[in-house]
């Protein structure tokens, strides 16, 4: 060991430089390395991808099967719970993957690992959220595609090209939004018992009342009123729709809600209004020195 | 040329709570020394160095990192200090080199600069064999070193180690000790924090003591010890010293104008701390004045204070008791400490 190498000329004079300029490209750095740090350990533990796949296929077949007897024509005319079902199983898939994105965050938090993040000169403290937030995504598009594939296997169809491009874009605002708030979680709640006690609250009962699983025209009138509200539904009947309708626009109406016709235009504003709102509540918590 | 002191903390508070985890703390570090803060468990250390490194928010008071204010440009303090964990907190699914590349990457080196500093870093700590295995597999030294190498590798103007070598080896320990002294003589500012006596004794070029959330004494170990003034002497009668034995060579050895003070410490066989007035031939005069009286002598050493000393003198106690006191307090704080977070 010689002490000439411990100090590195070239690098006290970019540092120098570097200090004051932090800028877009700074935030692309640190944020790539973020996500590439999750697939790499995607990549070392491969049973998360696994069973993150098998999942959803499993409630498909499953939720087919339960209501494989309903009478024809009960959800909407030509329509199969197959075909009903998809749209539901798809988002509850990506909701169910970003609401659980805090968790390693927590683990890290309490493995004193954020720290390592949290002392580091980021440029924003959102590449941690962004970081997610790809991986998420990520995850969910092949989840979503494993879907897809399936429901088309038994008998669902498939959207158009355009069709399936407007679900990608739902399902990435979708993730976006639940992963922010599920990092905000992780950096406000005590610990993971906290944390996970409250995703064991949210998860099935913002399934239950959503769309998911049956029209709102089913619904007593509170749960369709609470239905109406829930996020998961402006992700989950545009999808519905795509899927049972090859001449959609973004003038369709999608919903009937207890207050009127929801556009597949207004499903999407919606829905990045969620996305902004839900990042906007984000920010000061993970900017928060916490203890 | 008066230089800038590297970091400055003026009154410093902050509470957790109802505890006031640091009542006011005050020191100045000055470029390329190793500064100790020494303390119990529990005496505000980890907490003052967590509201250096912008990760904690201060209640009060003055913290600058090479004449940048702490809480007024978290970011530039963090791109100028480097944080080594109490805990050496790594991703065991990720290889040494992988973990290094993702802290060149939040520290934002450029590519070429971020590989050829890794390779730097890698061969400094004697990584080489290591850095392409999962973290996992490390020993405890090992991720030491990691940690180490993680945290210089954007070249910090001042490095922050808490408790860097706790729960290591001697052979480990005894390795960080050489290579921050390494690292102070390439220019690093580091300020250590450690409750063993003999570490920021070893290391550091100035010492604070802190105690319960306050600076108790501070200055150059050397300077410390001799402000408390006196030598040691350890005299011990028999290898184990009745006590009335003991109380009976203790008043006797009191009544010689060269001892100031005589402890019994039954911790230790009723071995007999002597106080003594350092110019004069202390030892001869104890040594003489138990032969005359006809008392045996199985051990008998003279010693400069030790920091322990200096902490007992300002606070009554030793560092370990001081812990034991501590270690019962400890589950409360924490408990405090999440609390506040719910805020």
């Amino acid at each position: 060991m010689s002490s000439s190498s411990i100090q590195n000329n070239q690098l006290q004079q970019w540092k120098d430089d570097a200090i004051a300029s932090p800028g877009f490209s700074e935030f692309v750095q640190e944020t790539l390395a973020l996500t590439k740090r999750l697939f790499i350990q995607l990549q070392r533990r491969p049973s998360t991808l696994a069973a993150g796949i098998i999942q959803p296929l499993m409630w498909l077949i499953l939720f087919g099967a339960l209501f494989q007897n309903v009478p024809q024509g009960l959800f909407g005319d030509n329509v199969n719970y197959g075909q009903f079902i998809g749209a539901g199983i798809i988002v509850f898939t990506a909701f169910g993957g970003a609401l659980n994105a805090g968790l390693p965050v927590m683990f890290d938090r309490e493995f004193g690992f954020l720290n390592r993040l949290l002392v580091a000169p980021l440029v924003s403290r959102f590449s941690i959220v962004i970081a997610s937030a790809i991986f998420i995504a990520a995850m969910s598009l092949v989840q979503t595609a494993a879907i897809v594939a399936l429901s088309a296997f038994l008998g669902a169809g498939l959207p158009s090209i355009a069709g399936l491009g407007l679900m990608m874009a739902i399902i990435l605002m979708l993730v976006l939004g639940v992963t922010a708030f599920s990092l905000g979680l992780a950096f406000a709640l005590p610990g993971h018992i906290e944390l996970i006690a409250v995703i064991f609250v949210a998860n099935l009962p913002l399934l239950f009342a959503s769309t998911a699983l049956v029209p709102l025209s089913f619904m007593p009138r509170w749960l369709s009123t609470i239905a109406s509200l829930n996020p998961l539904s402006y992700a989950i009947e545009p999808i519905r729709y795509l899927y049972l309708h090859n001449d959609w626009t973004l003038s369709s109406i999608v919903m009937q809600t207890a207050w009127g016709e929801i556009s597949m235009g207004m499903t999407l504003l919606l829905l990045v209004i969620f996305c902004v709102g839900s990042l906007a509540l984000t920010y000061p918590l993970i900017n928060r020195r916490i203890a | 040329m008066s230089q800038q002191p590297a970091v400055v903390i003026e009154n410093l508070q902050k509470h957790y709570g109802d505890v006031q985890a640091v009542k006011d703390v005050s020191l100045q570090i000055e470029p390329g020394e190793i500064f100790g803060l020494l303390g119990p468990n529990g005496a505000g250390k980890t907490t003052t160095i967590r509201c250096l490194c912008t990760l904690t928010l201060p209640d009060a008071g003055k913290l600058e990192v090479m004449g940048v204010s702490v809480v007024a440009e978290p970011r530039q303090v963090r791109q100028r200090l480097g944080y080594i964990a109490q805990e050496v907190a790594l991703d065991k699914v990720l290889t040494g080199r992988e973990l290094l590349q993702l802290q060149a990457a939040i520290y934002h080196l450029p590519g070429k600069l971020a590989k050829t500093r890794i390779a730097q870093m890698i061969e400094l700590l004697e990584l080489t064999d290591w850095a392409d295995k999962k973290t996992g597999t490390y020993s405890g030294g090992l991720k030491k070193r990691l940690d180490l190498a993680a945290g210089l590798l954007h070249q910090p103007d001042v490095l922050v180690l808490d408790e860097p070598t706790v729960g290591l080896d001697i052979e480990s320990r005894s390795a960080v000790w050489r290579f921050l002294r390494q690292l102070q003589a390439a220019g690093t500012t580091i300020l250590i924090t450690s409750h063993y006596l003999e570490e920021v004794d070893a290391l550091a070029s100035r010492v604070a003591i802190i105690d319960q959330g306050k600076v108790i004494s501070s200055g150059t170990p050397a300077e410390l010890k001799a402000n408390i003034g006196g030598e040691r002497i350890t005299l011990r009668i028999r290898e184990f010293t009745p006590l009335e034995e003991a109380t009976q060579a203790s008043q006797m050895l009191q009544t010689l104008p060269v001892v100031q003070e005589v402890i019994v410490n039954s911790a230790q066989g009723n071995s007999l701390n002597l106080v003594v007035e350092s110019e004069s031939d202390a030892l001869m005069t104890v040594q003489k004045a138990l032969k005359e009286k006809g008392l045996p002598t199985f051990g008998i050493a003279q010693s400069q204070p030790s920091l322990d000393d200096v902490y007992l003198a300002a606070t009554g106690r030793t560092i370990m008791d001081a812990e034991m006191a501590a270690a019962s307090k400890r589950d409360m704080k924490k408990e405090m400490k999440q609390q506040n977070m719910k805020r």
